[in-house]
C-alpha cells in the first residue's frame, strides 16, 4: 500500500515541496525513512512510533515500512516531518482517507504522547503551500495564528488523534484564535538620559532618516544607553515590513511565543565575540544570522573595533545591498538584511583617549592597529559619526529629558516627508556644500553622506527646502580626524 | 615612486643653514615638486611625540596652517602624531612643507603616510639624506632630527615626553644657535614633561603663532574677521572662554542641539573653531 503527505522543507527562507510516501510491504518487519533526512529527522521513527500507539491507533502488524521523502536530493533537516510521516503511514494503512489528506499540506512536530509541538519556519511553510495552491495546513495549534498570516486557512491541532478525527470527517477544526495587535514597546526611554544633547539629536536623525550612527567616545560617556533607546523611537513596521521580518524570526525560531506577527523593528546586539556566520548568516544548511534578523530594524554592533575583523568585513555586503547571499553547493540563497547599522566604539585600546584630563596610554602601533580595524570603507557607511567626550561632573545636573513618545512622532512626521522624494536644494546649501569640499577632507562620498543627511535635517524640521543650516549641521557628523588618521 | 633628484654640499643652491651646521651632509636627496632653493627660504620646524593627545594634533596642525600661512616653510619628519598634522595644516593652508626622512628617498615611512608624502612632494620636497633603498632604522631618526633643525631658524616642540626624540631636535637647534619654542601643557600629562621641561630650562613657551613670527621678524598676515551669523557669534564666545563639548555649548546658549552643530560648523569652516575628540577649541586669532 502506498499513501502520500505534502509538507515542505526550508531552503534559507523558502520553503520547497516535498512529497512523504510512505509504503508497506509484507515481509520482515522494519521501518526506514530514505531521502537525505537528517538526524532530526531519522528519529522521526521513535516519536512516530510512540505517537501512533499513544493515539490508540495500529501500528501496522508485519509490514516492511518505507517512507520516501521525496525529491530525494533534497537535503531535509528538523522534526517537522513527523506529523506528514505519521500520517502518511495512517493513510497507507487505511486508517485516514487518503483523499482527505491528499488535500492539505502537513507540518508539525511529535511529542511521544501524540500531542503536537511547534516548529519554526511555519510562516514559510504556510506561504510554500499557498503558493502550490494547497487551502489548508494541517499543523499544531501553537503555529495556527502564524500560518494563518500567510492567507492560508491552518487547521490547528493538538494531538495526532485530533488530526485523523479531522481527517475522518468526525471533527470540525477550530478557529484559530487573532491574538495580534501592537504590543508595548519595551525598549527603553529616552527620558532616562540626562544630557547628552547632541547624541540624542544624532539619535533622532538616525531614526527618522534610516542613517547609520556610530557613537565613540571614553567609556562610560552613555554610548551603549543612548544606542539601546534607537528602537524606542522608531515607528511601527508596515504591514509588509512585518511579514517579511517575521518569516525571518520564524525561520530562525527567535519568534515570542503568543506573538505571531512582529510588528515593531527588531533590536539586534550580537556580542563582539560572535563568528562571522552567526552575524551576517551561513552554516553548513544556511541560516539567517544577526544581520537578517535586523532586518527593517537595527543591528547594534556594541564596542565596533572589538569584533572580528572579516565579520566587519562581510557586513559590507549587506550595508549596500540590503541582503546577504550565501553560495552553497546547492546554489545560493538570498537572506534580506536591510537594517540599520548602530555602533559604539572606543577611540584607543585602553579607552582614556577623549576624557578631559586622563592620559591614553597606547603606543602608537596599537593605535594604529586599533584604528585599523575600522576600515575607512566601513567608516564610511556610517552617515553620522558622534563624538562623545566624558562630561564633567556638573553635566548630570541637566534637568530632564524628553521621553521617546513625541519624538517618535516626529520621527514618523519627517519619514512621511522624506518618503514624498528628495526635497529641493537652495543654492546657499549648494555654495556651502562646495566650500566644505573644499576646505575639509570630505571625498566624493562623503559629499554624498552629507547631501542626504541634509535632507534628513530638513525633513525633520519641516522646511520647504534644504537650507545652508541644514548642510552646515549635516558637516558636523562627519568622521573626524581621529579616527580617519593614523 | 616619483623621481627623486641629489644635491650636494658643493651644489649653489645646498642651503646656507644646514651648511653651517656642526655635521653637514655631504649631500641631500630630493624628490618633488619644488625647487631646491625652496630649502634656503625661511623656515620653522615643527616637531613633537608620534602618540599625541587631541590637544597635540590640534595646536601642531594650527601651527602648521599658521606659519606656512604667514610664508614660512614648514619642516618636519613626516612622522606621525604631530609631524603629521603640521605638514597636514601647512598644505591646508596652500603653503609650502618639507617632509625629512629617516630612510632612503624611495621609502616612505611610516607607511600609513604614504599619501601624505605624496601630496607634500607635489607642492613642496621630502628630502633625505640617505641614497634610495635605506632602510628606517632607530639610529638613524636622531640624525634626521639633526636636517631638520638644521634646516630651519626655529624648532617648536609640541609635545614631548622626558625622553622623547623632539627633544633630540631641539638639542640639535640649541646647539647650532636656531630658535627654540615649547608649547606649554597640562602638567598632569605626562606628554607635557619634554615640553615643560624645555621651558624650564630657558627654552620660549609658545602661546601663540605670532610669538614665532616675531622671533623670526616675519610680519603675521592680516587676519580679516570672517561675517558670521548671530548663532556662529554666540557659540564661539561660549567656546573661547574654554574646551568645551557640545553638549555644553548647548546648556551655555540655550540653543538646541541641531542649532549649535551648525555653527560649529559654520566656525570650523572660518577656521575658528577646531574639534578635537568631541572637545571643541576657539584657534586663530
Amino acid at each position: 500500500m502506498l499513501a502520500r503527505a505534502l509538507t515542505h522543507a526550508l531552503v534559507g527562507l523558502d520553503a520547497r515541496r516535498v512529497e512523504v510516501e510512505a509504503h508497506l510491504q509484507h515481509g520482515v518487519p522494519a521501518f526506514a525513512i530514505v531521502g537525505l533526512a537528517d538526524r532530526a529527522c531519522q528519529e522521526a521513527k521513535e516519536r512516530v512510533r510512540s505517537g501512533i500507539a499513544s493515539a490508540e491507533l495500529d501500528w501496522p502488524k508485519g509490514r516492511r515500512i518505507t517512507v520516501n521523502l521525496a525529491p530525494a536530493g533534497l537535503r531535509k533537516e528538523g522534526s517537522g516531518f513527523d506529523l506528514p510521516i505519521a500520517l502518511a503511514i495512517l493513510a497507507a494503512s487505511l486508517q485516514v482517507p487518503a483523499d482527505a489528506l491528499a488535500e492539505h499540506a502537513v507540518v508539525g512536530e511529535l511529542a511521544l504522547d501524540g500531542r503536537l509541538r511547534p516548529v519554526h519556519g511555519v510562516l514559510a511553510v504556510a506561504e510554500g503551500a499557498r503558493d502550490l495552491g494547497l487551502e489548508r495546513l494541517l499543523c499544531p495549534a501553537d503555529s495556527a495564528p502564524e500560518a494563518a498570516l500567510a492567507g492560508v486557512t491552518p487547521i490547528p491541532v493538538r494531538h495526532l488523534a485530533e488530526a485523523v478525527a479531522y481527517l475522518r470527517g468526525e471533527r470540525e477544526p477550530e478557529d484559530v484564535p487573532r491574538r495580534n495587535g501592537h504590543p508595548p514597546t519595551q525598549a527603553p526611554d529616552l527620558a532616562d538620559v540626562r544630557g547628552q544633547e547632541r547624541g540624542r539629536r544624532a539619535l533622532e536623525l538616525a531614526a527618522a532618516g534610516g542613517h547609520n550612527l556610530l557613537l565613540a567616545g571614553p567609556p562610560g560617556t552613555g554610548k551603549t544607553m543612548l544606542a539601546r533607546r534607537l528602537p524606542g523611537i522608531l515607528p511601527p513596521l508596515t504591514q509588509t515590513e512585518a511579514l517579511e521580518v517575521t518569516r525571518i524570526h520564524s525561520v530562525a525560531g527567535q519568534l515570542e511565543p503568543g506573538r505571531p506577527l512582529v510588528t515593531r523593528p527588531p533590536f539586534r546586539a550580537p556580542h563582539h565575540t560572535a563568528s562571522t556566520a552567526a552575524i551576517v548568516g551561513g552554516g553548513t544548511t544556511p541560516r539567517p544570522g544577526e544581520a537578517s534578523l535586523a532586518h527593517n530594524g537595527v543591528l547594534l554592533l556594541d564596542e565596533l573595533p572589538e569584533f572580528a575583523r572579516p565579520a566587519l568585513e562581510a557586513l559590507r555586503q549587506p550595508i549596500e545591498d540590503g541582503a546577504v547571499s550565501v553560495a552553497r553547493v546547492g546554489g545560493r540563497l538570498l537572506f534580506p538584511a536591510r537594517f540599520q547599522l548602530l555602533g559604539t566604539m572606543n577611540l584607543c585600546p585602553c579607552g582614556a583617549r577623549g576624557g578631559q584630563g586622563s592620559e591614553c596610554s597606547c603606543s602608537p602601533q596599537r593605535l594604529a592597529r586599533f584604528r585599523d580595524k575600522l576600515s575607512r570603507a566601513l567608516l564610511d557607511r556610517f552617515d553620522l559619526v558622534v563624538m562623545m567626550p566624558r562630561s564633567r561632573a556638573t553635566e548630570l545636573s541637566a534637568g530632564p529629558s524628553e521621553a521617546s513618545e513625541p519624538i517618535r512622532g516626529r520621527v514618523g512626521e519627517a519619514r512621511t516627508r522624506l518618503s514624498g522624494g528628495p526635497a529641493a536644494v537652495s543654492s546657499e546649501a549648494r555654495v556651502l556644500l562646495d566650500r566644505a569640499v573644499e576646505r575639509l577632507p570630505l571625498s566624493g562620498r562623503g559629499r554624498a553622506r552629507v547631501a542626504r543627511l541634509s535632507q534628513t535635517i530638513s525633513a525633520l524640521a519641516g522646511a520647504e527646502q534644504v537650507g545652508g543650516e541644514h548642510v552646515a549641521e549635516a558637516l558636523s557628523y562627519r568622521a573626524p580626524r581621529e579616527l580617519t588618521t593614523a | 615612486m616619483t623621481e627623486h633628484r641629489r644635491l650636494l654640499r658643493a651644489d649653489q643652491a645646498f642651503p646656507p643653514l644646514l651648511a653651517a651646521i656642526h655635521d653637514p651632509p655631504t649631500a641631500l636627496w630630493l624628490r618633488g615638486a619644488a625647487e631646491a632653493e625652496t630649502l634656503a627660504r625661511p623656515a620653522a620646524a615643527v616637531v613633537g611625540a608620534r602618540a599625541c593627545s587631541p590637544y597635540g594634533a590640534l595646536v601642531g596642525r594650527m601651527l602648521g596652517r599658521e606659519l606656512a600661512a604667514a610664508g614660512l616653510v614648514v619642516v618636519s619628519g613626516l612622522a606621525r602624531g604631530v609631524d603629521g598634522e603640521a605638514h597636514r595644516g601647512a598644505l591646508e593652508a596652500g603653503g609650502t612643507t618639507v617632509a625629512v626622512l629617516g630612510c632612503g628617498i624611495d621609502r616612505n615611512y611610516p607607511a600609513a603616510h604614504r599619501r601624505l608624502a605624496q601630496e607634500i612632494a607635489e607642492t613642496g620636497l621630502v628630502v633625505s639624506e640617505y641614497e634610495p633603498g635605506v632602510e628606517p632604522a632607530p639610529w638613524r631618526f636622531p640624525a634626521r632630527n639633526r636636517i631638520v633643525a638644521g634646516l630651519t631658524s626655529a624648532v617648536v616642540i609640541v609635545e614631548a615626553r622626558e625622553r622623547s626624540g623632539a627633544l633630540i631636535t631641539a638639542d640639535f637647534a640649541l646647539e647650532e644657535g636656531r630658535e627654540v619654542f615649547a608649547v606649554p601643557g597640562e602638567i598632569t600629562s605626562a606628554l607635557s614633561d619634554g615640553t615643560n621641561a624645555l621651558i624650564g630650562l630657558g627654552a620660549a613657551p609658545l602661546t601663540k603663532p605670532a610669538d614665532l613670527l616675531e622671533a623670526l621678524g616675519v610680519e603675521p598676515p592680516v587676519a580679516r574677521p570672517p561675517a558670521l551669523t548671530d548663532s556662529a557669534a554666540r557659540v564661539l564666545s561660549v567656546v573661547r572662554r574654554s574646551s568645551i563639548g557640545l553638549d555644553e555649548v548647548v546648556r551655555a546658549t540655550g540653543m538646541d542641539a541641531g542649532a549649535v552643530a551648525a555653527a560649529v560648523s559654520e566656525l570650523e569652516l572660518a577656521g575658528l573653531v577646531s574639534d578635537a575628540a568631541g572637545i571643541f577649541r576657539a584657534v586663530g586669532s
